[in-house]
This record gives structure tokens, sequence and C-alpha cells, in this order.
């Protein structure tokens, strides 16, 4: 290639990346549209939470000291306003500030998901590949069924199971909490907490703080990891039966190329391109497990907390936490479309 | 010849189905020496794709493979592991019908060439990445320092098999397998490839075996033919040979069906042939189609100002190669494309925002004929439904009268009339394209496009539907826009040609003049391109063309 | 060519063939006989596992009444109550609940609920869907574009979240058995709908393209025609596969809703989700482990029968299994064989024919395997 082309090669990808990113404003936008147009659906957020406690007149009064009273319109378009600022409200219910809540819980729920795409990474990728590999045989069969079962199982079944074998009958690990009271108590205490308990366990420097909080993420990591592991074996299974037939792998090894290498550096790199796509998906998938894992260990995510929320019907607090997690559901499908560039060169020119 | 190269013995194929084996190639015999090539000719399913890979062991593990094939003393047949993978690339090396899809579209072609070379030579990356460059050179790759970082999509058709030829001669193999090189490709990149493989042969020695179902390339590029029906290995011999004393009568149906661009038309062509009249059917002027491009990426122009007219009873071909905008072109003129610009007016009606119902009355008096007979048919529809659909759809007759109108229209296309309650993937190609033609037949059109009619048949199916196609036009008269890219196809039926190229109309005119006396350059090129299926007149031309310039050779 | 051709018959015209065949025995009339029969190997045992898991969770449902030796919200026998966090005895085979339910009755009634929601929800999403699906892909423009921005954004949402939001606002007020279930299906249509839509409307997008479509177009076919005698068949193979994989979604989607105290109240219906809720909640840390095993179990086998029954209709449905265009048949080569001998002229058989088995034809299994040919 040319410098010149070079350089408008790299454009176009710029060019295709600003598009996509572009087209977040619309997704998010929606999201935000309905979820407020649906909460309002119900009535506003003061009659939904005080409805049965308090009189018709005061219930009037703080309506109209609230605002609530306005037309829906204003209402929507002063609420686009304020998110645009970063303000995303306080909650009813316990007074929290939204935006402190999505980055304190929030963090607890990123530490939760990155535990288990460990896990699902771990047990996914070489699952997905030995039952491609033998296709149709008995390993491809015993894989295919634990996947079809981890699919079955609904993450709280998991996690209840897991809690009565490892917990209550084993006694080896935690059946909740992400991590002891005085561990949380002392972690709490540091200078500009992450709440990623495992960053701060490391940076304590205390290395019974480090097991602790590993001790509390291994049966969450393991349910939630199962789950996403589930749908990777599938994935990954079927879109290498695809590739491996292709056209270039029978020409790789027309060429004299090695098995391992045909089916590592031409099959699973071209397989991986769907798989990438559909991980994207994938979020909003481990999200919903997310709520379940955390309310099932009482993991005080942002899941677990909106699921508070909601059963206090506290309507602003779920406004803002819902329209915080389509932004970052918005964020993570372009980083996967910036991924999906890196490995596919169709993208990228 | 001297000593025998690669020979196979008694090679046969049978494949483990959920029924009985099936057996897809029956003890065939064959062998080439060192420079040597040896066409392997067939249709498809004739059984040569599957012996030429039962060599290497590229066949799926339901293949079972009997007999035995050599190279030198090497016994292939029974070869595994790391014995068989020595010698593919290294001593066998393949060259695949579909470039696009042979190529990694994930890796450059540098990477794919250093993979080929590494495979079978201790190599530095450096050295391979070297060597890559030098073989892209040799396979007349421009620039190919700065080529070798590109990925295949960025290249064209031509260059990707020009590619797939250098990783195949990396290792300077013996033996080459060459599985239709050039099917995919347009008639003038094919001739650019075939002079690359002649090129080869003549520098390297490299012995060839060339699979291909094209006689014209047969005739090109072979020493020795052998030709395959259904699994068996009918004829054998040199290429002259063959081509003038064919002894099976399969091969003799096979070379007779062959059309022959600036040869006589056979007998059941030249039928009486109705006058053409001067009032026009169909009128384009200065019509202008673009494609919306990718967003942020350009409008892709596909006709650009092109003025052509169809007068009633005619035949007028329209002629190019892929992207010439020849298909496009057909689709506007019976309104499924809209232009972008120009006039467009069928059987006196202009096509520009015409209204909906309006243009549905009018299609009552075109028809069409697509490309793939197997995708045209609706799958879940019989036959006959599918015959019927134009007459149901107009409200036109009863029930009674359409039965008996589709059996009238099975008869008019030569198929028996219980085809009708068939289905269509029961039907053969050549037959599901006759139920396309009579399909478009049933309301008695005047103005019939016909879209590459022929291209995805097998040449003897081929000629039996054009001797249909030519004798329904010569019965019911109707002028018909004939798009296709085989200049012999051509010559056997159209009135007159019209040549296209990017878009623009290059030359219009009788068939006489286009065919015989080309006035434009492309005309002329595209007509050198056309291998005959004849081995002393397409030496003639080949060393006419190679001596023309070896600008062919590296554009 | 023969090696990457794959078997010429679409892998879905056999089924209705096979099932359309007068006479025959009886049970070849029964619905799904022609499928199973288009099986084999793997396939078949895991088709009849799920049809299996299915058939009991069916009978289950329908025969509740007479199963389950109690109501699901009966918590006394003759004025006696059965007791709280009973394990399983001879009166309660499974144990009881913390709330004093026969564990054993909640399960079987449970697939009633379950039944039913899936029923209404699948049934709902389908009918909306892929009406959606065909028009918007079909005619394209503006209506288009907007429903499938619209339905792109909830398909990146949490659908459980959605579900969950969508029940608040249906059920507020409602705790009627019928009313829990309505709204708790009403809330999975919502998130189902999307799902449908995206691939009625890709299928329809290129079955628009295939030149069968163009083909009705240029014979005077009129758009509603197109779609839905045309389209719609060709496009209609992707939505058992769909059903198998929603039917099971949405089991688990009523169940997180239970779990998470969205669902169905406990006194209305008997709903396996709010079970394990309270089995979790009460029971897990002091070690009781029947009142959630159970309802948890009912889950797994009926949506990995769901599930089961899926997976071997997207192997018999699978693309990779079938064909487009231009592959040789049988009757080509009869039709071949023929015009030759004709031309041949004289009594010889140019041909062997002492095959019984046609030659060419399914030459290549195009499910090879991985592994290459040794």
């Amino acid at each position: 290639m040319r410098p010149s082309k070079q350089r408008s090669a790299n454009s176009a990808l710029l060019r295709y990346l600003g598009l996509r990113l572009a087209l977040l404003i619309p997704t998010v936008l929606i999201l935000v549209t309905v979820v407020f147009f649906f909460m309002r659906v119900i009535g506003d957020p003061i009659t939904a939470a005080q409805g049965g406690r308090l009189s018709a007149s005061e219930l009037e009064a703080r309506r109209e000291a609230a605002g609530y009273n306005r037309p829906i319109w204003v209402q929507y378009f002063e609420y686009l306003g304020n998110i645009l600022r970063g303000d995303f409200g306080i909650a009813s219910k316990d007074h929290r500030e939204i935006t402190e809540v999505v980055l304190t819980n929030g963090a607890a729920t990123l530490e939760l998901v990155f535990w288990a795409l460990l896990v699902a990474f771990a047990v996914g990728i070489p699952l997905g590949r030995l039952a491609a590999r033998y296709h149709d045989r008995l390993p491809d069969v015993s894989i295919r069924t634990f996947a079809v079962l981890f699919y079955a199982a609904p993450v709280f079944f998991v996690g209840l199971l897991l809690k009565l074998l490892f917990s209550s009958q084993l006694g080896w690990l935690p059946a909740s909490g992400r991590a002891t009271f005085e561990t949380r108590l002392e972690l709490g205490r540091m200078e500009n907490p992450s709440h990623i308990l495992i960053i701060d366990a490391v940076r304590s420097g205390s290395f019974d703080y480090v097991v602790d909080v590993l001790r509390h993420a291994v049966l969450p990591a393991i349910t939630l990891g199962l789950l996403t592991a589930g749908v990777f074996i599938r994935l990954i299974r079927i879109n290498l039966l695809e590739t491996v037939q292709a056209d270039y792998v029978t020409a790789a090894r027309a060429r004299g190329v090695a098995e391992r290498k045909v089916v590592s550096k031409h099959a699973f790199r071209n397989a991986l391109i769907p798989v990438v796509t559909v991980m994207g998906m994938e979020i909003a998938l481990m999200l919903g497990g997310a709520i379940l894992t955390e309310t099932t260990f009482e993991w005080d995510g942002i899941g677990y907390q909106l699921s508070q929320y909601l059963l206090a019907r506290d309507f602003i607090a779920v406004q803002g936490i819902v329209t915080a997690i389509a932004l970052v559901i918005a964020l993570a499908s372009f980083l996967i479309d910036v991924i999906n560039a890196l490995v596919d060169p169709r993208v990228r020119y | 010849m001297t000593r025998p190269l690669l020979r196979a013995r008694d090679l046969t194929v049978s494949f483990q189905t959920d029924g009985a084996p099936v057996r897809a190639v029956k003890r065939v015999s064959f062998e080439v020496a060192k420079g040597e090539v040896l066409a392997i000719v067939g249709e498809s399913g004739s059984g040569k794709t599957v012996s030429s890979r039962a060599m290497i062991g590229l066949l799926p593990r339901t293949a079972r493979i009997e007999g035995s094939a050599q190279i030198d003393e090497t016994e292939l047949i029974g070869l595994r592991g790391e014995a068989m993978r020595a010698v593919r690339g290294d001593r066998i090396a393949m060259v695949f019908q579909e470039p696009s899809t042979a190529l990694d579209p994930v890796r450059t072609v540098g990477w794919q060439i250093r993979e080929a070379l590494q495979a079978h030579r201790r190599m530095t990356r450096r050295q391979a990445m070297a060597r890559a460059i030098e073989l892209l050179e040799l396979v007349g790759i421009p620039e190919p320092a700065q080529r070798i970082r590109s990925y295949p999509h960025q290249m064209s058709g031509g260059q990707k098999q020009r590619v797939m030829i250098a990783m195949a001669i990396a290792c300077d193999p013996e033996v080459i397998i060459a599985d239709e090189p050039t099917t995919a490709l347009d008639v003038t990149v094919q001739a650019q490839i075939l002079d690359l493989l002649h090129d080869l042969r003549e520098r390297l020695g490299t012995a060839i075996i060339l699979i291909t179902h094209n006689m014209g390339i047969v005739a090109d590029l072979a020493d020795r033919v052998a030709v395959m029906f259904r699994g068996e290995l009918v004829e054998q011999g040199k290429a002259e040979d063959v081509f003038e004393r064919p002894s099976h009568p399969y091969t003799q149906h096979l070379l007779s069906s062959v059309p022959y661009l600036g040869r006589e038309r056979p007998a059941a062509m030249n039928t009486a042939a109705p006058k053409v009249e001067n009032e026009v059917v169909l009128a384009v002027k200065d019509l202008k189609v673009y494609f919306p491009g990718r967003i942020g990426s350009p409008a892709v122009q596909a006709i650009d100002g092109v003025s052509l007219e169809l007068r009633r009873h005619e035949i007028l071909a329209l002629v190019g190669e892929s992207g010439s905008g020849k298909t496009t072109l057909g689709r506007c003129a019976v309104g499924l494309l809209p232009p972008s610009s120009g006039q467009l007016t069928v059987l006196g009606q202009s096509l520009d925002r015409i209204k909906p119902d309006v243009l549905r009355a009018l299609r009552k008096r075109l028809g069409f004929v697509f490309q793939d007979p197997a995708a045209s048919l609706n799958p879940r529809m019989a036959v006959g439904a599918c015959i019927a659909e134009p007459m149901t759809v107009h409200g036109e007759g009863t029930s009674q009268s359409r039965r008996e109108r589709v059996r009238e229209l099975l008869e008019a296309v030569e198929l028996p009339a219980e085809f009708a309650s068939r289905y269509p993937h029961e039907l053969s190609g050549g037959q599901r394209q006759r139920v396309s033609l009579a399909r478009s037949l049933a309301m008695g059109p005047e103005l019939l496009v016909a879209d590459e009619p022929t291209s995805a048949l097998d040449v003897s199916v081929q000629a039996k539907v054009l001797e249909v196609f030519v004798r329904l036009q010569h019965q019911m008269g109707f002028a018909c826009l004939f798009i296709t890219h085989d200049l012999a196809v051509v010559d056997l039926l159209a009135d007159r040609i019209a040549v296209m190229k990017s878009g623009q109309l290059v030359e219009l005119g009788t068939r006489q003049e286009v065919l015989r006396h080309p006035k434009e350059q492309y005309t002329r090129d595209l007509i050198a391109a056309v291998p005959l299926p004849d081995p002393a007149a397409q030496r003639l031309r080949q060393r006419q063309r190679r001596g023309a310039g070896l600008e062919v050779a590296t554009s | 060519m023969a090696v990457v051709t794959p078997p010429p018959a679409p892998a879905a015209a056999p089924v209705t063939r096979v099932a359309r065949r007068p006479g025959g025995k009886w049970y070849t009339k029964v619905p799904g006989y022609g499928l199973i029969r288009t099986t084999h190997g793997l396939q078949r045992t895991m088709l009849l596992v799920g049809l299996g898991l299915i058939l009991l969770f069916l009978v289950a449902a329908l025969f509740a009444d007479f199963i389950a030796p109690y109501d699901f919200n009966q918590t006394r026998y003759l004025g006696v109550p059965f007791g709280t966090q009973q394990p399983p005895s001879a009166d309660h085979w499974l144990g009881t609940t913390v709330g004093g339910f026969d564990v054993f009755s909640r399960v079987v009634y449970g697939a009633r609920t379950a039944l039913a929601v899936v029923v209404m929800a699948v049934a709902a999403s389908i009918v909306i869907g892929v009406a959606l699906g065909v028009v918007s892909g079909y005619l394209g423009g503006w209506l288009d574009r907007v429903l499938v921005l619209v339905t792109d954004a909830l398909y990146a949402f949490p659908s459980l979240l959605m579900a969950i939001i969508v029940s608040i606002v249906v059920s507020s007020g409602s705790s009627s058995a019928l009313g829990g279930m309505v709204s708790a299906s009403l809330a999975i249509t919502v998130i189902f709908i999307p799902q449908y839509f995206r691939v009625v409307r890709n299928a329809t997008l290129s079955a628009k393209t295939e030149p069968f479509v163009d083909a009705a177009r240029v014979a005077g076919s009129k758009p509603g025609r197109i779609m839905f005698r045309h389209v719609l068949p060709n496009v209609s193979q992707t939505i058992p596969v769909l059903t198998t994989l929603n039917a099971s979604e949405s089991i688990l989607t009523l169940a997180a809703l239970g779990f998470l105290g969205f669902g169905i109240e406990p006194s209305s219906a008997a709903e396996w989700g709010y079970d394990l809720n309270k089995a979790t909640t009460s029971d897990v840390a002091n070690g009781i482990w029947w009142t959630g095993v159970f309802p948890g179990l009912a889950i797994v086998l009926i949506v990995a029968g769901v599930t089961l029954i899926g997976e071997s209709l997207n192997d018999v449905l699978n693309p990779l299994l079938r064909t487009r265009g231009g592959s040789t048949t049988t009757a080509d080569e009869a039709e071949l064989v023929e015009v030759v001998m004709a031309e041949a002229g004289d009594h010889r058989a140019p041909f062997e024919r002492d095959d019984a088995v046609p030659p060419v034809t399914a030459a290549g299994d195009s499910r090879a395997a991985p592994g290459e040919a040794p």
C-alpha cells in the first residue's frame, strides 16, 4: 500500500467508527424515551411511591412542588436536559444521588462481570473448540449436553445449588455478600476507594483482605460465568463448524499447512468474527443475569440496587439507573465495533 | 512425452451416505508427464474434481478411496498426516475455482504466501517475505512490494487468482492441479490467467492437471485430454485427436453442443426468423443508474448514459463483462429497478413515475428469464403453479383454461405434461430453465428480457435450452433483450449486438458488424479473449495474442 | 463441484412430503412424525428426549388437578396445618415450603402456569413479530428504518429489565391468576417481538433479492401476494427454531420475574421462580434443600426439553445443509444420458448401467467433519 492509500484506509476506519458512534445517539434516546413514558403510564413518581400513605391534598402539594403537574412533554425535555448535564436525580427511597449509586454499585457489578467473563472464556472457548473438533462424537455430545443444561438452568437455581453444596453443606465458601463485614469496613475507610473490592484489597496490601474478597467472588463468578459460557460454547462450536468447511481452509490444507495451524490460524480466527458480533448482544444478557446473580448472592451491584428501587416503586431512581445502563450498553457495543474492526479487515477498509 | 510423473490407476471413490454408498468416481486411470498439461473435461458432477482431490486427500471423511495414485514412486492413496502434508503444496499444489473464497479474508496475501513457503521451507520471516514479493512479481502483480500488505478483498478477482497461483508455485511443485481456475473470472481476465499458466509451464516445466468444463480452455492449453462422464473416464487422448475424432458418443455430443464463435449457425438454430419491424418496443435514452454507496462512500454508477432501441421481433444481445451494467439495464427495462435519470419507454409506455397498476398491466406484455433457474422458481410451489403464476395474478382465464395453457407451454418447451405437479428441485437445471422460459411466455409477451439464461447450465444442456428458445422466438416473434457474457452464444442467435463496458455503450451494430468487423479496440479484445474450441485455431490466436504484446499479461 | 455441493433436495421439503403421504400406518399421521423420520442417530435421540420431557410437563399442566395431592395454595388438610419446612415424607413427597405449602403440588401446578404463559407470550410475539418483520423487510422505506431503530434499541437492552418494567406497568393493581399470567406474558411478548422482527426481517431482506421474488414481480404480482405467498413460506423455516428458543427463554424470564418479586402472586398461581426466591432467602442457609431443588429441576427439565427440540430442529433445517441453485441432480444426468443415447443412434448402450445407485449426486457430506480426511 502506498502511504496515501494507508491514510485513506485509516480515515475510512475512523469514518466507520464515527458513524457507529453517531448511531448510538438514537439508540440511547429511544431507550430513555421508552422508559420515561412507560414509567409515567402508571403515574408520577410521587403518587407511585407514596400513593397509599399520603392524603390527596398532601399528595397534590408534593406533586406541584416537584413539578409533576406540568405537561408531560415539558417534564420529558427537562429530564433529557438534566441527563445531558450528568444529573440523574436523587432517589426518593434513600435520598442517594443516582450518579453516586451508579458509580459505587456499578463498580460492584463491573467486578462481578469481570470475574464471570474470566470463567466464561476459560470454560467456553476450549470447550467450544473441542466440541467442534469432535463433531457428533462423544466429546461433542457431552459438551453440548453440558451447554444445554447450563442454558436451561436459571442462574438463581445454579446459585442456590452452589450455595447449598459449598456453603451450607461443605462450609467452604461464604454464601453471600462481597466480603466479610470487617473487610468492607476497613476497605471503606480507604482514600478514594475504587469500590472494585479486589483493587481496593490489593491496594490495602493485606493478604487476608484479598483472600476474603476472592473467596466471596468464587460462587457468583461461577454462577454468572457458566451462563455465559454456555452461549460461548454454542457460538464457537457452530461457527467453527462452518469455517472449517470454508474454501480457504481446504486451500490452506492443500498448501501443506499443518492441521493445527489450519484450524487455529484460519478457521478459528474467522469463526471469531460472528462471535464478537454476538458478544455485543450478550452484554445485555449478562446484565440481566447480573441482576439475578446479585440478588441471589446479595452482591450489592447495580442490578441488585435497581431491583430494590423497583420493588419500592422509586421511579426516579429506576429512570436514572436505567438511563445509565443504556449508556453503558451503548458504549460497550461501540467497543465491540472497534474490536470487530480489529479482527475483520473488511470492516477496517 | 517422457516418463509419467503422476499416475492414477483404477482410482475409485465412493461416499458413505445415510443410504447406500454412492460411487462418485469409477476406476479412473490417467497420467501426466513433466511439463505436460492434461485436461480433465466433464460437466458438473462428472467426478473430475473428486478424482483430483482424492489424490491429495482433500475429500471429506465420508469418502472411501480405492486404487492407486503415485507421484514418482510415492503412493498417495492411504498417505496420512505428516507424510501427506509434505506432499501437498511441495510436490502437488492446487489452484481453486473461486479465488475470493479460497483466500483467507482476515490475512494479508503476503502472510498467506509466507505461510505456504514456511510450510515446507526453513526460512526466516524476512526471506519468506522477499520470496513472496518475487512470486507476486512472477505472476504479474504490479507493485508487489506494496500489494503484499493487501487483504484479499482489496484485490480484483483476476489478481486474487494470480495470488493463488503464486502460492501454488511457491515451493516449485512438480504438479499443479488447477480446478476450474478461470470459471469465476471474466473472459479477458481468463485469457490472462491462461497465458500465465502457459508461461509457467514453459518456464518452470511444471506438469498441470487442468480441470475444466470449457472446451475452449482445453483447446487453449491442453496437450492431452481425458473426458469424464458419470464418474467414468470415457475417452482419453491427444488434444488434437479428441477434437478431430471424438470416439465416445458423449464426447461427440459435448463437442457438437459447444457454440463456436465465428462458425455458421447449426441447422436447428437457423429456421425462418420473423422479419424485424420498425416499431420500437423498447427505447432507452441517456439512461443513468446510480446505486447509493454505503454511508460515507460514493455512489456506484451502474449505468452511465446508455441509449439504444429494440424493435419488434428483434433479438438484441447485450454483451459485457461483470460490472458492465448489462444486467442493471435489463432489470430497468421491466421496471424491477428505477432509473436515476434518462428515459425508458417500454411498448410505448414511459416508465417514468409509472403508477403501480399501470405497470402491472404493462407487465402482462413483458417476460423475464433469470440467470439461475434454481433460484428463480419458488421452491415451495409446484412447476404448474409457477408457470401459471402470471395468469393467476392477472386473473386470466379459469383454473381449467390455465391448466390447459400450462400443458401447452410445457409442450412448447419440450417437457412432459406431468411435470406440472413436480417441484422445482426435482428437475434438472436445463429443465428448470425451460420451465422458467415457459413461465415468461405464459402471457404471450411482446418483449422478453433474458438475463444470462444459460450461464448456469452445462454446455450440452445449454444447447438444448438455446434451441428451444430460438424456435419459440421464431414462432411467437417476441422482441428480446438477450443479456450474456458469452460471445459464442450471441453469435448463435442475435440480430444486433450492443457491447457494454463500465456502464457505457462501447459499440452497437448488427451481428456481422460487431463480431466480424469490430470498430472498437475493446470489442476486438473481447473477441480475441474467447478461447475457440479447436486446438489448431486456438494455437494460432494464442500466438497472435501473445505476440501482440506482454501488456496483457501484466495489466 | 460434487465435493463441495451439499445434497440437492431442500431439507425441509421431505418433511412435508413424508407427512402428506396418504395411507401408511396410523402413527405416520402424528404431527412431528415426518420430522422424526428425517432425523437420525444423535439428532433423533435429542429430539425424542426433548419431546418426552415436554410431553411430561404437558400432562402435568393439563391434569394437575388429578396429579397433585393438594391445591397449590393449600396449607392445611382437614383443618390440620401441613407445617412449614417439613422434609419429604409420605404425606408430602417433596416436603413443604416455608409458607407451609406442599412442594410437590406447587411443582405440578407450576407447569400449568409456565405453559399458559409460554403459549400466550410466544403466540402473541410470533403473530406480531412475523407480520411486522415481513412487511417492514419487504416494503423498506422510513417505516422499516424507524422499526429497525426501535427494535434494535430494545434488543440491546437487558430483556429481563424491560420485562420487569413492563410487568410493573401492566400489573399495577391486578393480582388475579389470569391477570398475573397475562401481564407476565405481555412483558415477555414485548421483549420477544424485536427478536422475531429482526430474524424475519433479515430473512425477508434476503428472500426479497431472490430471483423468484423478482420473477413474481415481473409477472405482475401485487406486494401482498408476494409477501405472503412467495416470501413468507420461504422465511417461515427460521421460525420453528426461534420459537423453541423463545419458549425456553420465556419460561426463564417468567421464573426470573417471580424470583425477583415482580411475578404472579403466590396465592393466585403456583410459580417456580417465586418458590425459588423463598427457598434462597429463607431455606438455603439452614441447609433445607427440598424447597429449592425441585422447582429448580422442573425449570431445568422443561427448558432443556424445549432447547433439545430446538437444537435438533436447527440441525435438520440448518442452512449449511440446504442448497441454492446450480447443483446437479439425478435429473440432470438422466436427461443427458437420454440425449446422448438418442444421438448415438444405435442400440449399444454407451454407458455401463449396472449400478443400481445413481453414481454422482450427493457426493459430499456437507457436514464434513472439522478433522480432515485421513
